[in-house]
């Protein structure tokens, strides 16, 4: 009796130590079985060439780089634009659990994905640009938009007077208490669309990642640091000059830039839809008849020995791997955007300095440290994948490496942000010791709620990376696109969204278990 | 203020100084001593300074003071026993311990349990700490300063949330293992039975500085309600 009432009273911590320690064990299985061999003959020739190139720049034409820039931009402005209308209109209905699976499933697909689908019938145009950004993120965005209107403090509505659910009753009640962090996040998302419209480039569409890929590609790293470095400088000066007011502005602009359009031809498409990607063994033929069901059978089984169960494996394998690696790195990170070991040397002496709690807020250190933090996150992880590749040749070495850096980055700036809100004792330790008795057990509870929040983006980004060589569900999806087998890329699309769904739930699961707090944030 | 012929050397020692709490001044003009083994009871109803007042006191001498503060900065999910161990943290080294963070080492456990014993918290020693009561929690935070092992010890109502009987025992237990005291207490009855000098604070100021063989409770209690 008493012995069972104390390990129920010790639960608190044991809780979070046993599912850290069974994901740790996953990560530590599944590397023994990945293959991380450096295979390049001269990883570090490959990379001092590499660093070279990132020291002298070089802009091989401004027309070029400016026509790319200008693209990425229009891309990911219209698509937002266009998810945060749709998402708006989706999260009204976010309590039906029939517009809270379409949400999940069509997020469930990567923008890479879209764009391939699309580009079958729209062609490389401005069209498949947009739709392949708008969709995905419409998804996104309904459920933080849905989850934030489930979450504003109910008193103004029941206070008011007809206590009927109707719009305007939303409208009063609702969407003023939820909208600044509407459009915080908006402008979040609106970051990571710029990322994302740059990597379509490197399936064709005309952005700054399409002269990325032929630049690194063919070892012209001058040329491809000027197309890096206008990245950067696109995402680091958001701030500086994409106000509210001018948004209009700027929405103008775009359309007016790049219209979305592209010449559908209605017989392709017809044809995409009632034939392509219909199971091959399916088309034109009865469905219930006996022949064609084992026929299906049969197509179905080669199918999943070759390339669904290997591709599924290998992504939960790299996709585990790298959820560990970007959680050990976000706490390796943390400090660097935390105020408790990024202070001025003048308030360091010892029991004096938690008094000034405001005042060492800002200060160079920490700035530095966070700006570190910033431009890691900054880095698309297809294309750090991308270079990885280029420096250790092909394995799953670079996919790990990207996948925790960027995520890592992310991360860690949060947690670091997080810390801010501890208060110490006066005669609190400094240090390592600070960090893992003070720091580390407090914040033990929200780094793993960012990061079980983060588990299913970063699953989707494994499947993603396939599309570079590495034999996750992307590659065998590639490779479909390629030999114009739409009805196996299509099925893998779809096992790979089932695959993210079921991570997305367990992993809410495991949140509502372990009593992770919920709320997203910039995640 | 001490008239004893040869006063004992201070260990703390203010002359007209003006004590600040969060940027606003608190306590104006104070000058004050306090000399190795004395018990010394800070009374005053809340705002009147008290926890100001031990705040500089600790900083006069942060490295030999045991701190008992009235927010203890226990660590949730950490156990009793690392948080009781975190106030020896000094003592060892960082390998030591982040191991004894990892599993319990026995140096560690040998000295931390006889104090826990002590504070009658043997049975919640590996619970974390989130799942103790108030008063449990209290008595952690006073385990932390007692293993420190130092001459000085520095509480805000360290036994504000225990019983009237076990707050009478846990004082006694910090009086036998320190050789100065100073308390923050709300508790005339504990002051005077524990304390052998009383400082009596209200609007800023000292109102009443005396050995507390010469006071009565009745003289005490204007310090609060009163004004």
């Amino acid at each position: 009796m008493a012995l069972s009432a104390n390990r129920s009273i010790a639960s608190s911590a044991s809780a979070l130590r046993n599912i850290s320690l069974w994901f740790a064990v996953s990560a530590l299985l599944c590397l023994v079985l990945v293959d991380i061999q450096i295979s390049s003959a001269d990883p570090w020739a490959e990379l001092a060439r590499m660093t070279a190139g990132a020291l002298s720049p070089s802009v091989w034409s401004w027309p070029t780089l400016l026509s790319g820039l200008a693209n990425t931009f229009a891309f990911a402005l219209q698509g937002v634009t266009l998810a945060a209308i749709a998402g708006f209109v989706l999260a009204l209905g976010y309590r039906f659990a029939l517009i809270r699976a379409f949400c999940a499933f069509v997020r469930s697909i990567h923008e890479l994905f879209w764009a391939l689908l699309f580009m079958q019938v729209a062609g490389l145009s401005s069209l498949t640009g947009l739709l392949a950004i708008a969709i995905p993120y419409a998804g996104t965005l309904a459920k933080i938009y849905g989850e934030l209107f489930e979450e504003v403090d109910p008193a103004p509505a029941n206070n008011l007077p007809h206590r009927e659910p109707g719009l305007s009753h939303f409208f009063y009640a609702v969407l003023p208490l939820a909208w600044r962090s509407m459009a915080t996040y908006t402008s979040y998302r609106f970051e990571c669309a710029i990322r994302s419209s740059a990597i379509l480039g490197f399936v064709g569409l005309p952005t700054l990642g399409f002269h990325l890929e032929t630049a690194l590609s063919d070892g012209h790293y001058s040329e491809a640091a000027a197309f890096f470095y206008a990245l950067l400088l696109l995402i680091g000066t958001l701030r500086l000059w994409l106000h509210k007011r001018l948004l209009p502005v700027y929405l103008v602009a775009v359309f007016y830039y790049l219209p979305p359009q592209a010449t559908i031809s209605w017989q392709l498409l017809v044809r995409f839809v009632s034939e392509d990607i219909v199971p091959a063994p399916l088309r034109g033929e009865a469905l219930w008849n006996g022949e064609t069901i084992s026929h299906f059978a049969q197509w179905f089984n080669l199918l999943w020995q070759q390339q669904i169960w290997p591709g599924l494996f290998n992504t939960v394998l790299l996709g585990q791997i790298s959820l560990v690696f970007t959680g050990l790195l976000a706490l390796a990170l943390l400090p660097l955007n935390s105020p408790l070991f990024m202070r001025p040397r003048r308030l360091i002496s010892r029991g004096r300095f938690m008094s000034h709690g405001r005042l060492m807020d800002r200060n160079w250190k920490r700035g530095i440290g966070d700006s570190i933090l910033i431009l890691l996150r900054t880095l698309p992880e297809y294309l750090l994948a991308f270079i990885g590749l280029l420096i250790f040749g092909p394995s799953m070495l670079p996919a790990i490496l990207a996948l925790g850096i960027h995520n890592g980055a992310i991360i860690g700036h949060l947690l670091g942000r997080y810390t801010e809100e501890l208060s110490l004792r006066a005669d609190a330790n400094s240090g390592v010791t600070l960090y893992f008795y003070e720091v580390l057990p407090r914040i033990y509870r929200q780094f793993l709620a960012f990061l079980f929040y983060r588990w299913e983006v970063i699953l989707r980004e494994t499947a993603i990376l396939g599309i570079l060589g590495i034999a996750t569900l992307g590659f065998y999806i590639d490779s479909a696109f390629e030999t114009f087998r739409f009805d196996i890329a299509l099925l893998l699309i779809l096992v790979s969204a089932a695959l993210n769904i079921s991570v997305d739930q367990f992993a809410r699961y495991l949140r509502q278990r372990l009593q992770l707090k919920t709320v997203p944030e910039s995640l | 203020m001490n008239d004893s012929p040869t006063p004992p050397p201070a260990l703390f020692q203010f002359r007209q100084k003006s004590l600040q709490y969060e940027g606003r001044s608190v306590l104006d003009n104070v000058s004050l001593s306090i000399a190795a083994g004395e018990r010394v009871a800070l009374i005053g109803g809340s705002g009147a300074g008290k926890s100001t007042l031990l705040k500089a006191l600790r900083e006069q001498r942060p490295d030999t003071v045991a701190w008992c503060p009235q927010q203890p900065g226990l660590v949730p999910i950490l156990s009793t026993f690392h948080n009781i161990y975190m106030g020896a943290l000094e003592q060892h080294s960082l390998p030591y311990n982040l191991l004894n963070l990892i599993k319990p080492l026995a140096g560690a456990r040998s000295i931390v349990e006889p104090i826990a014993q002590q504070l009658g918290l043997e049975q919640q020693l590996f619970s974390s700490i989130d799942k103790l009561s108030g008063g449990q929690q209290q008595r952690t935070s006073i385990g932390r300063a007692l293993i420190q092992q130092r001459a000085i010890f520095l509480g805000d109502e360290p036994v504000a949330n225990v019983d009237e009987y076990q707050g009478e025992a846990l004082l006694k237990l910090i009086c036998q293992r320190h050789q100065t005291v100073v308390l923050a207490l709300h508790d005339i009855i504990q002051a005077l039975s524990v304390c052998t000098r009383i400082i009596g604070l209200q609007d800023g100021a000292i109102v009443l500085d005396a050995p507390s063989e010469q006071l009565q409770a009745s003289d005490l209690a204007g310090l609060y309600g009163a004004s």
